[in-house]
């Protein structure tokens, strides 16, 4: 019996095996050596920069590779960058915070970059089964790092409300898969897909329409739509912050990306099915996040519901299926991870102690007291809100724009109400840091370094990416061209 | 002769299925599971794909199911020791139309689809030998791929596990 | 021929097999009892018939005739099932392994009428030859587990759980080494199916080719019978008898049986995949099949007689840290080596 390998090249998963070797590098040095061992963090950077590089080196290649498994091409390279600044901002926040909670340990940073190689795979996946695989890496490392303290019970209960909720979102993932290669006649390679799902006998079938539902369900609940996204805030909550930060921006990013990779390339003919379902999730979507974050006082749980809004606004982007929604996908994610990021490492700097200050009243009077760190957070939360000049802005510019050119209107201007809506608890923070006297002393707050950096770089590039958003409008336009449809 | 196998296997499997769920016992319900794998291997055999068959028993019920028996086992749970919240009217009324609903869908799906069967294992090759060249041909990355995940989840088991930290 | 005549005669084949083993079971009890005086330097038994030959039967008698009691408290249904799996999953594997080339003529003539018994490999030495042989007999095998570990739950008593819990967490871990230890058998005879297993080492035993996993294997073999050095789930001294504890009578009998079945099955198995099965010069097939696996039987029962006990913790660092590693390093030398050749 002779078997021919397929001939691949290594390289184009170049990204992929760095992250993971760094990892299990990190893991063999932590088992094996004694002490601690400071320099895991910038170990981690060292590795994503290396993997940056290779992904901007591969630049331009368009092809698939490993038996049409993975896609090579600019989508996935640009959703590789965003992914890894996304993953290296999040290192920047975590060590002090860590350590704060004698947590320092090596096996994070090597979830972290595991969990990227996940997400990498989902945004490059040219089959339904490598989707399936790179999500369940993701998911399974970062169900891991929710419940990192694993003496706090918040934690604990975030952990196994996310793996329990996300095992059952997995296996309705796998179902719409398993319809998919039924209605499909024996194949789940996504080109293969979009040429047999064409004639208007398959479009019909209604085990095509419940396949595609039940992968709306499962996709749904990775980006925290309404109504799979009960467990959003509770997760959120419960987990240590810079997870919390990663998970709401990374793990939304990669899910984004297989969601618009599968709905744009394989069901393009399914259009006029799955736009009315994604309509309405939107539309819940933004509405019930923006409503019920205004109820929030707890500032981690007010980010989980806006970041169950943001989630709506892409999901209008993905309804608008043209080349602008696209690029406005991407740079919404781009955008909504240097702005989360960088709130999100203001919280770990005023939560302190464990996490003690974490209410929006803790906030009171920051101005007065640390005038940097509330205008940093001020920058993050007009930019969460949409306000001009900050990326926040441009990019749902751009979604709404994309919605009005594919002629929802409605759906733009439901989008634009929530905004407003949005408006008044994002600046209540910042109300509260400017307007108020402080309730109590707020004490001294430790600005180290890394997490220092992270914030001025997050808050500096919110505004510069709002203010140049030119070229990566046209990196993104560029990698967008490989989907025929749009 | 096969389609009755069938249906007597689909049956079994339905209903220890069911049973699974309605449970008051944690072992009962592992037991029950159990029986479940074997009328799903045996719906394996008839589809001729002895190796699932076989791997289906052997992971399933061999190994998880007894590690699931161990856990139960070692906390010792006898009966559950309160009683679990009782869903409202409304709950109740919600999850059995929802159940319906979906239900009724599958069956409509399934009734108006025509599956075709699936390509047949290569002549001369046995299901074990046509599994292993999918594997390393088209599946070879997905199949490598998979080491990484089990990776990812023996070191989450053991961050979460080991018993002290520094 | 027509279906009925087919499971007929499939049927008085099984039968055939079964007695025999059965028998076989019942003297490789009195086996390890003459052995274990002889280590001991004592008789053994050697009242019932010419050198204690008839002991067997009279075990049985007074098995049968013990009052067969049952517990208050336990969980009836399963303390009656318990016994009868693991007799059952212990009896199942011999269904594929090949004993011997052939049992039948090719064709058999019964009142004139003519029987071609090279359909569905009637003649064949083996009961079933399915082409995921070695699987199946890991299936029936990791099965097993189920009848002591519900035995000693349903017994509700703390011995039995205590045996239960034991033997479920030795077993899943001894299973991955001695899956992972015929990895190069496999390679080698490339094929699941045992007879062709047997049929590949026609020139040459494997053992020669595969020393590591032969000792890999028959370690693992006897921690999944729960024998010594292994036992921990029956250990007298701590758990009375284990899962058994509540047992009496034929119940007790069968995990007896099951855990001689299991034995003798582990042994039948060595031989098919690394002693080259029934194959030999001279002697008939089926001769050079048993002899090979008694001669392993009484390996089993020589460790019982010579080596102490392990401790619980070093059982499992001996299965997870040392034989794990083993089993995945003789499949990287066995590829290698098949590789350069």
């Amino acid at each position: 019996m002779t078997l021919t390998i397929p001939t691949f090249s290594l390289i184009s998963i170049g990204p992929w095996l760095t992250l993971a070797l760094g990892a299990i590098l990190i893991l063999l040095v932590d088992a094996l050596s004694k002490g601690r061992k400071t320099y895991f963090p910038y170990f981690s950077l060292a590795v994503l920069a290396l993997a940056a590089f290779q992904t901007i080196d591969l630049w331009g290649a368009q092809s698939t590779d490993f038996a049409r498994m993975v896609y090579v091409d600019n989508f996935a390279f640009l959703f590789y960058l965003i992914l890894i600044l996304g993953a290296a901002l999040t290192i920047l926040l975590s060590r002090p915070y860590l350590e704060e909670w004698g947590k320092d340990m090596g096996e994070y940073y090597a979830l972290i970059l595991f969990a990227t190689v996940g997400m990498m795979m989902m945004a490059a996946s040219a089959h339904m089964i490598m989707i399936f695989l790179g999500l369940e890496v993701m998911s399974i490392a970062v169900y891991v790092l929710a419940g990192f303290f694993r003496e706090d019970a918040r934690s604990n209960e975030a952990a196994l409300k996310y793996l329990v909720l996300g095992a059952f979102a997995s296996a309705f993932l796998l179902f719409g898969m398993a319809f998919l290669y039924g209605a499909a006649g024996g194949s789940l390679y996504l080109d293969e897909l979009a040429k047999r799902l064409t004639d208007a006998a398959t479009l019909t079938k209604p085990l095509t329409l419940l396949a595609i539902a039940l992968l709306v369900v499962g996709f749904g609940f990775k980006v925290a739509a309404v109504p799979f996204h009960m467990w959003t805030p509770d997760v959120y909550e419960g987990a240590p912050t810079s997870i919390t930060a990663y998970m709401a921006v990374a793990v939304k990013a990669a899910a984004f990306a297989a969601f618009a990779r599968v709905f744009f390339l394989a069901f393009p003919a399914f259009h006029v099915n799955w736009h009315m379902l994604l309509w309405v999730l939107a539309v819940a979507t933004m509405t019930l996040g923006n409503v019920v974050a205004i109820a929030q006082t707890n500032i981690k749980r007010m980010l989980a519901y806006s970041s169950i809004a943001h989630a709506g606004y892409i999901l209008v982007a993905l309804v608008a299926a043209n080349q602008l929604g696209a690029v406005s996908i991407l740079y919404y994610l781009l955008a909504y991870t240097l702005m989360n990021i960088g709130a999100f490492g203001v919280v770990i700097l005023v939560a302190r102690k464990k996490d003690s200050y974490l209410n929006i009243y803790d906030y009171s009077g920051l101005a007065y007291q640390h005038p940097g760190l509330a205008a940093g957070m001020a920058v993050f939360m007009f930019a969460l809100a949409g306000m001009p000049p900050t990326a926040g802005f441009v990019g749902k510019f751009y979604i709404f724009s994309a919605a009005v050119q594919a002629g929802y209107i409605w759906l733009a201007i439901l989008g634009v109400m929530n905004s407003l809506v949005s408006v008044y608890y994002y600046l209540r923070i910042t109300v509260l840091m400017y307007m108020r006297p402080a309730e109590a002393d707020l004490g001294p707050i430790a600005f180290t370094p890394a997490v220092t950096a992270c914030v001025i770089a997050t808050a500096v590039a919110t505004v510069l990416v709002g203010i140049f958003p030119g070229w990566f409008y046209d990196l993104a336009m560029n990698s967008v061209k490989i989907f025929p449809s749009l | 002769m096969m389609a009755y196998i069938f249906f007597a296997l689909a049956g079994i499997a339905l209903i220890s299925g069911v049973l699974v769920v309605f449970q008051t016992h944690p072992l009962r319900s592992a037991l029950w599971l159990i029986v479940n794998f074997f009328a799903v291997a045996g719906i394996y055999l008839l589809a001729h794909a002895e190796f699932i068959a076989a791997i289906q028993i052997i992971v399933y019920a061999g190994a998880i199911m007894v590690l699931f028996l161990f856990v139960i086992m070692l906390l010792n749970l006898r009966q559950p020791e309160e009683e679990a919240a009782r869903p409202w009217f409304g709950q109740k009324l919600a999850g059995i139309t929802l159940a319906a609903l979906v239900a009724f869908i599958l069956v409509y799906g399934f009734s108006k689809a025509e599956v075709p069967l699936a390509k047949a294992a290569p002549p001369g090759l046995g299901n074990t030998e046509s599994i292993a060249r999918l594997l390393f041909t088209d599946y070879l990355l997905p199949f490598e791929v998979t080491s990484v995940l089990l990776l990812v989840a023996i070191v989450g088991a053991v961050v979460l596990a080991k018993s002290k930290l520094k | 021929m027509n279906l009925p005549v087919l499971i007929a005669l499939s049927a008085i084949k099984i039968l055939i097999v079964l007695v025999v083993l059965l028998t076989l079971v019942a003297y490789t009890v009195l086996m390890e009892r003459k052995v274990l005086g002889f280590i001991q330097l004592r008789y053994g038994p050697n009242r019932v018939g010419p050198w204690g030959l008839l002991q067997p039967l009279a075990d049985l008698v007074k098995l049968l005739f013990k009052e067969d009691f049952t517990p208050p408290m336990v969980n009836k249904v399963l303390f009656v099932m318990a016994p009868i799996i693991t007799a059952v999953t212990a009896f199942l594997p011999f269904a594929v392994i090949p004993f011997a080339k052939d049992m039948f003529p090719p064709q058999i003539t019964i009142y004139g009428q003519t029987f071609d018994l090279t359909a569905a490999g009637l003649n064949q030495g083996v009961i079933a030859d399915i082409n995921v042989g070695l699987l199946y007999v890991f299936a029936m095998g990791s099965l097993a587990v189920y009848g002591a570990v519900l035995g000693g739950w349903a017994s509700n008593s703390k011995y039995s759980l205590l045996g239960g819990l034991r033997l479920s967490a030795q077993m899943v871990s001894y299973e991955l080494a001695l899956g992972l230890s015929v990895i190069g058998v496999l390679m080698l005879a490339g094929s699941l199916s045992l007879v062709k297993i047997v049929e590949a080492q026609k020139d040459m035993w494997f053992i020669v080719y595969q020393p590591l996993g032969f000792v890999l294997f028959l370690t693992a073999a006897f921690a999944e019978c729960a024998r010594t050095p292994f036992d921990l789930i029956e250990c007298e001294n701590e758990l009375v008898a284990g899962y058994q504890t509540e047992y009496s009578s034929m119940k007790w009998a069968l995990f007896m049986m099951g855990e001689y079945a299991h034995i003798i099955v582990a042994s039948a198995l060595i031989t098919t995949l690394f002693l080259g099965g029934w194959q030999g010069p001279i002697l008939p097939p089926v001769v050079w099949f048993m002899g090979k696996t008694f001669a392993l039987v009484f390996c089993f029962i020589w460790v019982r007689g010579t080596f102490p006990r392990f401790r619980f913790d070093q059982l499992m660092y001996l299965g997870w840290k040392v034989m794990l590693p083993l089993a995945l390093l003789n499949i990287m030398v066995t590829g290698a080596v098949m590789l350069l050749i």
